[in-house]
């Protein structure tokens, strides 16, 4: 009983699928508060993206930020003559954003200005970025990016994106599977594959130009890249068994999976040069879920070889392999924050499945949330703040929650169970 | 303990009895008609998991056999009532040309991926099993969906326990 596959593709064509949705359900004790002037905007037709509500947004995201509402607000400056500080002072603003945005032939030029309030001076002067506006989002991304690191010294990632998965599933066997790209807020979801067999398992390439995954639109599973710009999608493996888990080596030569074309599911590296596959592990437990470290030189990996799942590291100069995690029966799919301190996990307490972070340098495991049924971490270019898949109200739903566990957001479907996340890196 | 084992042996009844059912049934009918019937007859299963269990899943035209193998979580060790219903399996595969796909299930909790590599221990568990009885090994077809096809979409023990399976597809 063979069900044939239908492959819809749509390679960066916008769908009318319905997007994700912030809700904030946790930010830091004192955020900082900004004031996102409405953007300044003189054409006769309404500007089609409101950049500072786009903005603001992303930046109570973070949960390092309170902004104002703009109900609140007693003037609307839109250049630094008309800005005084006292009138922001007043309602404990420490930061204001002023914008504006022109548009000359087809394309919008927008201007910002950050002011320190109560230093009373201006931190950003006249900044310009310009687009086209379908580019319109992407301008307030970037205006968020350069407000955020300005003030927190990290790098925004308000301009990436995420990949995610969409299932439908019902009891009958009409499945529907979908692999989907969007802004980092949810926004602009875009289909990027629908099958009507399981895809798991997407993975950036380190350029942010292609991604690798998992298909069983083959009737079993395969690992197949696919280029971003132009939808061009090529089958990498077709082994008997397991072909899962891939994972792009930070200078993107390689590809770590899983294969058990050997009988056991040991961890493999792909040449995406010269195409040659190098066993990494050998041992008769299960070993999968390779992710690499930020240097390249070693690959995390979750192995039963002692019984229960836990996470291991493999140095792949050496082969040497060492354990990493200790507490609790069931510790899967490692992640290794760029800086290489923290280690995010799937760790099971009490039957309960959360996602937790290890500190690589002490060894202490704390458990970053309160959801059930947690899996999938992915971290944030910029080491923020991290995406995982749980489930609420009985469907598959995104959130997200920061490192230090301070601030949380969930990113509800309005359709369909939503798992799988990879958030992208940063772009250029 | 008690109640474990009384539930253990009951079920291991049950199967008993619907193994001797199940061969009188094979006297009176065959070909296609005994695949209508197959599911009537039996509805076990027991919190433990391990146990037999009617499913949804497909039955093969030739026999009345249950197709479905239970596991407990993260675990591919076949309990005494799946062992009995596979040696029932081999009797019939065992010279013949048959192919049979196993598909190997687990439940939603954990990792994705870890969850495949444990459903395709599972059906290699089956597998390893019937070839030991005598199975042609190149009859048979190993295949793992991991946690991506659940026979039951629910949360909680009473759809884990369906889920956790391996499936044998004629």
């Amino acid at each position: 009983m063979r069900i044939v596959v239908a492959l819809l593709m749509l390679s960066l064509a916008w769908s009318a699928h319905a997007q994700l949705t912030i809700e904030i359900t946790q930010g830091v004790d004192n955020p900082t508060r900004i004031a996102v002037v409405p953007t300044g905007w003189s054409g006769s037709a309404p500007l089609p993206e409101d950049l500072s509500s786009i903005i603001s947004a992303n930046l109570e995201r973070s949960g390092q930020f309170d902004s104002v509402p703009r109900s609140s607000m007693l003037s609307f400056p839109a250049t630094e003559a008309d800005v005084f500080y006292r009138d922001w002072r007043v309602m404990g603003t420490e930061f204001l954003l002023v914008s504006n945005v022109e548009k000359r032939g087809e394309r919008y030029y927008a201007t910002y200005s950050l002011f320190d309030v109560l230093g009373q001076r201006k931190v950003i002067s006249q900044a310009k970025v310009d687009g086209s506006e379908a580019q319109l989002r992407d301008l307030a991304h970037h205006i968020s990016d350069k407000v955020y690191e300005k003030i927190t010294g990290i790098r925004g990632a308000f301009s990436t994106q995420i990949m995610y998965v969409e299932a439908f599933q019902r009891a009958t066997s009409d499945d529907k599977f979908r692999l989907m790209l969007a802004d980092a807020d949810g926004a602009r979801p875009r289909l990027l594959l629908e099958s009507e067999e399981p895809l798991l398992s997407p993975a950036w390439s380190p350029d942010g130009r292609q991604v690798a995954y998992v298909s069983f639109e083959t009737d079993r599973p395969a690992i197949f890249l696919q280029d971003l710009a132009t939808g061009q999608r090529e089958q990498l493996t077709n082994f008997t068994g397991l072909n899962g888990a891939p994972a792009f080596s930070p200078d993107g030569d390689k590809l770590a999976m899983v294969l058990s074309k050997d009988g056991n599911p040991e961890i493999y590296t792909l040449d995406l040069r010269s195409r040659q596959f190098t066993r990494i592990t050998n041992h008769y437990a299960i070993d999968t879920e390779p992710s690499w470290t930020a240097d390249g030189e070693a690959v995390v990996f979750t192995s039963n070889r002692g019984g229960k799942p836990q996470i291991y590291q493999v140095t792949l100069a050496s082969g040497r392999v060492e354990r990493l995690t200790f507490e609790g029966e069931y510790n899967a799919r490692g992640r290794v924050s760029l800086d290489g301190k923290t280690l995010v996990m799937v760790h099971q307490r009490n039957g309960v499945f959360h996602i937790a972070a290890q500190d690589l340098t002490n060894g202490t495991l704390r458990i970053l949330t309160e959801t059930n049924l947690d899996e999938s971490p992915t971290i944030a270019p910029n080491g923020a703040m991290l995406l995982y898949a749980t489930r609420s109200g009985g469907k598959g739903i995104l959130a997200a929650v920061s490192l230090d566990a301070g601030t949380k957001y969930r990113l509800p479907s309005k359709q369909g169970d939503v798992r799988e996340p990879a958030w992208s890196p940063f772009f250029q | 303990m008690i109640t474990k084992a009384m539930k253990q042996g009951l079920s291991f009844a049950f199967v008993m009895a619907f193994l001797v059912g199940c061969s009188s049934t094979d006297t009176k009918t065959d070909g296609a008609d005994a695949g209508t019937s197959a599911n009537g007859g039996v509805t076990t299963g027991t919190a433990d998991g391990g146990s037999l269990g009617s499913s949804d899943g497909s039955q093969d035209a030739m026999s009345d056999l249950e197709t479905v193998i239970y596991f407990d979580f993260d675990q591919a060790v076949l309990q005494p009532e799946a062992r009995t219903l596979l040696q029932a399996h081999a009797e019939q595969l065992i010279g013949t040309n048959t192919q049979v796909r196993l598909e190997g299930h687990a439940d939603e909790r954990g990792s994705r991926e870890y969850n495949m590599a444990l459903g395709e221990r599972r059906a290699n568990a089956v597998r390893d099993f019937l070839v030991l009885q005598g199975v042609n090994r190149s009859n048979l077809e190993v295949i793992s969906y991991g946690e991506e096809r659940p026979l039951s979409l629910g949360s909680g023990e009473s759809s884990w326990s369906k889920n956790r399976r391996v499936e044998l597809d004629y």
